[in-house]
C-alpha cells in the first residue's frame, strides 16, 4: 500500500497536466526505511515525448547524490501516460529498477492539460512482475 | 588506494548489501572485470556484448562515461565510479 499526502498527489497531477501531451516524470523522496514520500522532485523528461520518458543522465546523478546526502530513497517514482490508461507499459516494466519504490502512473488522457477527472494508480514492479496496490491519502 | 564503485540498490544483491565496493584497473573495462572476481554476476548486469547496457548509466566522478570513452574510459586510483540504472519508461 502507498501512503501519501494529498498535496503530493496534487503536485503529481499538476505536473502531468502542465507537461501534457508529453509525459511528465519525477520522484518523491523520503527518509530511508520509512516508506513515506515527503520531498517532491519534478524531473525534466529528457525525451520530451508523448510516449517515452527518461531522466537526463546528469540530472539522475545529481538526484541520487542529493538523496544519498539526505539519507533519502526514491519512495515514489511517477510518470504520466497522456493517451493511455494509468497502467505500466511493457517499456515501464523493462526499465523498472527500484524494487522498493512505488511506481505511480497518472493518466491525463481524459482531460489533457485541463481540470477534471484523472486516473492515478500505484504499483510495485519487481523482477518484471507488476503488482497494483492501494493508495491511502494521509 | 583503489577505485570506489557506488552500487545501486538493485545490484546490491551482488555485494552483500554494500552501497560501495572497491576495485582496481586501468580502464572501466578492467575495473568491471576485477569486480566480477569478487562479486560474481555483477558484470553482466552492467555490460553486454555491445558494451555498456542501454539501461545503465556509469559515471566517472562527475561525468557520464558515454561522453568519455565508454567502457574504455581510463580510470585511476582515487576515482569514484557510480553505477545508476536509467529511470525511464513509456
Amino acid at each position: 500500500m502507498l501512503r501519501i499526502r494529498q498535496d503530493l498527489v496534487d503536485a503529481i497531477v499538476s505536473h502531468a497536466r502542465a507537461d501534457h501531451p508529453d509525459e511528465a516524470c519525477g520522484v518523491i523522496a523520503g527518509p530511508a526505511g520509512a516508506d513515506l514520500p515527503d520531498r517532491f522532485i519534478p524531473m525534466l523528461n529528457a525525451a520530451r515525448s508523448p510516449t517515452f520518458y527518461e531522466f537526463d543522465s546528469m540530472d539522475l546523478l545529481r538526484l541520487y547524490r542529493a538523496m544519498d546526502d539526505n539519507d533519502e530513497v526514491p519512495v515514489v517514482i511517477y510518470h504520466s501516460h497522456t493517451a493511455t490508461e494509468a497502467y505500466p507499459s511493457r517499456t515501464d516494466v523493462s526499465y523498472a529498477s527500484e524494487p522498493d519504490a512505488h511506481y505511480v502512473v497518472v493518466s491525463t488522457r481524459e482531460t489533457g492539460a485541463g481540470d477534471g477527472p484523472f486516473e492515478l494508480r500505484s504499483y510495485r514492479i519487481v523482477d518484471g512482475v507488476i503488482s497494483e496496490e492501494e493508495i491511502t491519502i494521509i | 588506494m583503489a577505485i570506489e564503485v557506488r552500487i545501486p540498490t538493485i545490484l546490491r544483491t551482488y555485494t552483500d548489501g554494500a552501497r560501495a565496493v572497491e576495485g582496481s584497473g586501468g580502464t572501466l573495462r578492467a575495473l568491471l572485470d576485477d569486480l566480477e572476481t569478487r562479486h560474481p554476476g555483477i558484470h553482466s548486469r552492467i555490460v553486454d556484448d555491445a558494451g555498456l547496457r542501454r539501461f545503465v548509466n556509469v559515471y566517472l566522478n562527475d561525468e557520464d562515461v558515454r561522453f568519455l570513452d565508454g567502457i574504455e574510459t581510463v580510470v585511476a586510483d582515487g576515482d569514484v565510479v557510480t553505477v545508476l540504472p536509467a529511470v525511464a519508461g513509456g
